[in-house]
């Protein structure tokens, strides 16, 4: 579960999804394609109240995924951290100069590690690879689960196994599963443009490289659903913007 | 789904009568010329669809009739009679098909949209049309039930490359074996593929309704067909919208290679009968020189072969069950001249209760709720029933066969996998049992590996010939079995049935029947001695008076 946590945390650390969209901290960041301005948006997403405690999983099936963890492993729905709230999708909705924005040339990873996702919510720009590794020496298939575009669902039986799929149509978020290992979820959300990005476990997240401009901005979170908010920024300039969310 | 998915854009039968109206109007007011200028200014594309308003395509009206009941009418998978089925009818709308020869997440050809229409889809309550539909007619549902998705546009779905040779031979089987195990197909299908892995309580279907892991030793009943061939293309593509993935990407990757794949094939094709049972088999009581076997592992079982008996849901006696677990029961049976025993079969993923199947009955309450009220929410044992006609039948007529009626009572073992074990009594009706004391019959259940294995054993002349049956050999005993699942929610009537059957008692064969050949070889060949001799005699006797004669 740690490992889970430290990820996305770290996207937000080297602004990855900002500059190019979702990939993890082992990816240099993708240059491939050029930021249309200077301008950053950065906040915080807080939780305000008592957050549900997680699910536990029962890994007994699987010694080795149970080994991976430190504690008995939860199911990290609501990541909140001194009030901070975790894998919180942010995004550009409205605002942005009318694209095409083309996909970036590297993948976005997600992992499976010790029966969990790694991230558990990510971005991609439409058309760009989506990595999908398997550390884990165990079957694990991999589905996803859209409404507005195609899905898929394929089987990783051994370690080191990395599969590449794509999503050709904008969906806020596409359900990723695990068939073998019924808790495990993830949530992509598939963006037409590269100005998204991930709340760290600090409920930071920072969308770099924009235009200047006026822009709605839209929080998703599993659980808790969906924010917006307003924010204008001028070139060079980073404006701060803040989302709350509460509980029940 | 909203009806914007459907392609044609429909076209109201109101708006085409207010298009009439209008163009009337228009006519009366400008004259000719102008209508023709009207009609002339018209998008080309509104005619068409006019036309097609006026006129539904054979697709529809075949779909309307026919599909939409289950299926819906605008192909959400939500018609009428869908809640009580399960699986659902397929939603079309999101064009997720199960059987196809394209690749994980891509469409279906039409080739393979049609392949269902043609065979159905075993085991479900979908029927193949192939015998009762033309091929233009079965073509025109296949563009119809497309029309439901905006996913079906241009561009042709391009089928995988599957050009190579299933291979086979004597050690496809074992390697196929040793496959199975490494990619770990047990942890959904079990370890004798009776669908009870580990994950099989939780598996979903992409609507999230629960969803069974298919029992491989039933392969009459795949969806796609029973052929290795068949076994490999689901392998390959994997059952779209089921939790069932494609291994395309594990051969491409080089983490099991094609043969590998066909091997897998070929060993889950090695599960199930060779050939797929018919139904129809009289179950024949072999007679042994005793004494019977009163545990299922006995090795006097090996002297019979078992018939299957194919179950089918309660839906007649409220509350009825369109859910059942157990598809159908292999049953065996020996008698000794004495005794009778029965050794019943049947695969069932879990001995009930299993708290690793809560969250599986869990989902059962939540989705067969419209069906003559709530399914339990707690786990009930696991059931076997046997039933005979309380009385010897006169003539064809048999009881009532859901539990008799109070004119022609039936005579019920049942079996529970509870602490009550075996009970004996007499039904007059489904839930009019009365219980006897001091059963006669014996029972014996064994449980591994989603398979429940139970021996009923009892005196062919039992010793109240009131209160139960005599079993005689020679003459036709109906018989008829209702099993239930304690973890899919089968409590009381819930659970599948089978028609009455027949039960045989194979005849002794009398010490006459040996004694008699030989008495009448020995005659036969004594009475022709003596008719030579005397032949002889007098051949004889003729010589010498012959000779008497010339002298």
């Amino acid at each position: 579960m740690k490992r889970s946590l430290l990820v996305p945390a770290l996207m937000v650390l080297f602004g990855c999804g900002g500059d190019g969209g979702g990939g993890t901290a082992d990816e240099a960041p993708q240059a491939a394609v050029a930021p249309l301005g200077t301008a950053t948006v950065s906040g915080v997403v807080s939780f305000e109240g008592t957050p549900p405690a997680n699910p536990a999983i029962d890994m007994a099936e699987e010694p080795s995924c149970t080994m991976a963890h430190d504690n008995a492993p939860t199911d990290p729905q609501v990541v909140v951290t001194g009030g901070k709230l975790g894998n919180v999708f942010i995004r550009v909705m409205s605002g942005l100069p009318a694209g095409p924005y083309p996909a970036p040339a590297g993948p976005a990873v997600i992992d499976q590690q010790g029966c969990l996702y790694t991230p558990r919510v990510l971005g991609v720009v439409v058309n760009q690879q989506l990595e999908i590794r398997n550390s884990d020496s165990l079957l694990h298939n991999i589905k996803a689960v859209p409404t507005e575009n195609r899905g898929f669902n394929i089987s990783q039986p051994t370690a080191g196994m990395q599969t590449r799929r794509q999503f050709a149509t904008p969906e806020i978020m596409v359900p990723i599963e695990c068939n073998v290992h019924g808790w495990m979820k993830a949530y992509v959300g598939v963006v037409s443009h590269p100005y998204f990005a991930t709340s760290g476990m600090d409920g930071a997240f920072r969308i770099g490289g924009l235009p200047a401009g006026t822009y709605t901005l839209e929080a998703w979170h599993e659980v808790f659903g969906r924010r917006t908010a307003e924010v204008t920024v001028g070139d060079g300039e980073t404006a701060s913007v803040a989302f709350t969310f509460t509980a029940g | 789904m909203s009806s914007s998915f459907c392609t044609p854009a429909p076209h109201t039968g109101e708006g085409d009568a207010g298009h009439v109206r209008a163009m009337a109007r228009v006519r009366r007011i400008v004259g000719l010329l102008a209508v023709g200028a009207a009609l002339f200014l018209l998008p080309a594309s509104h005619f068409p669809r006019t036309l097609h308003a006026q006129a539904p395509s054979r697709g529809k009206l075949l779909y309307d009739q026919w599909c939409a009941e289950c299926h819906g009418e605008t192909g959400g998978g939500d018609g009428s009679a869908a809640a009580y089925m399960l699986p659902r009818p397929r939603d079309f709308t999101r064009a997720l098909y199960q059987v196809r020869t394209t690749a994980s997440g891509e469409l279906p050809t039409d080739a393979d949209i049609r392949w269902v229409i043609d065979e159905g889809m075993p085991g479900t309550a979908m029927p193949g049309w192939k015998s009762i539909f033309s091929d233009s007619d079965r073509d025109a549902l296949v563009e119809y039930v497309k029309s439901f998705s905006r996913f079906f546009g241009s561009g042709t779905p391009q089928p995988l490359d599957f050009s190579s040779k299933p291979g086979g031979g004597g050690a496809a089987v074992a390697e196929g074996r040793q496959a199975y195990q490494t990619l770990e197909c047990f942890k959904c299908h079990g370890e004798a593929g009776r669908g009870d892995g580990p994950s099989a309580p939780t598996l979903t279907d992409d609507w999230d309704f629960p969803v069974r892991a298919a029992d491989l030793t039933a392969s009459w009943l795949f969806n796609g067909g029973p052929r290795v061939e068949d076994v490999y293309r689901r392998l390959r593509t994997g059952l779209d919208g089921t939790p069932m993935p494609s291994f395309s990407d594990a051969v491409d990757g080089g983490v099991i290679t094609d043969e590998q794949l066909w091997y897998v094939a070929h060993y889950v094709v090695s599960l199930a009968p060779a050939r797929a049972p018919s139904g129809g088999d009289v179950l024949r009581a072999v007679r042994i020189d005793g004494p019977v076997p009163g545990d299922p592992t006995d090795e006097a079982w090996s002297a019979v072969t078992a018939a299957y008996v194919p179950l089918v849901g309660q839906i007649i006696e409220a509350p009825r069950w369109f859910a059942p677990r157990v598809d159908g029961a292999w049953v065996s049976a020996l008698h000794d001249g004495r005794m009778l025993a029965l050794k019943i079969s049947w695969n069932d993923p879990s001995r009930s209760p299993d708290p690793s199947w809560q969250e599986w009955l869990d989902r059962m309450s939540a989705t067969m709720t419209d069906v003559d009220g709530p399914v339990p929410t707690a786990q009930g044992p696991d059931r076997m029933h046997v039933q005979f006609p309380l009385a010897p039948s006169s003539g064809m007529e048999r009881p009532y066969f859901l539990g008799g009626d109070a004119r022609r009572p039936v005579f019920q073992w049942r079996w529970s996998s509870g602490s009550e074990g075996l009970v004996e009594g007499t039904a007059t009706g489904w839930e009019r049992f009365t219980a006897r004391g001091n059963p006669e019959a014996t029972s014996v259940g064994r449980f591994q590996d989603g398979r429940w294995e139970v021996v009923i054993a009892r005196s062919l002349v039992p010793a109240d010939t009131l209160g139960a049956p005599a079993f005689h050999p020679g003459r036709a005993i109906p018989i008829a079995f209702f099993a239930a699942d304690g973890s899919n929610g089968e409590d009381a009537v819930r659970g599948a049935l089978s028609a009455w059957v027949t039960l045989h008692l194979e005849v002794a064969t009398p010490a006459t029947a040996f004694v008699a050949p030989v008495v009448t070889a020995l005659l036969t060949v004594g009475l022709g001695l003596v008719v030579v001799a005397r032949a002889q005699r007098r051949a004889r006797t003729h010589e010498l008076d012959n000779a008497t004669e010339e002298q």
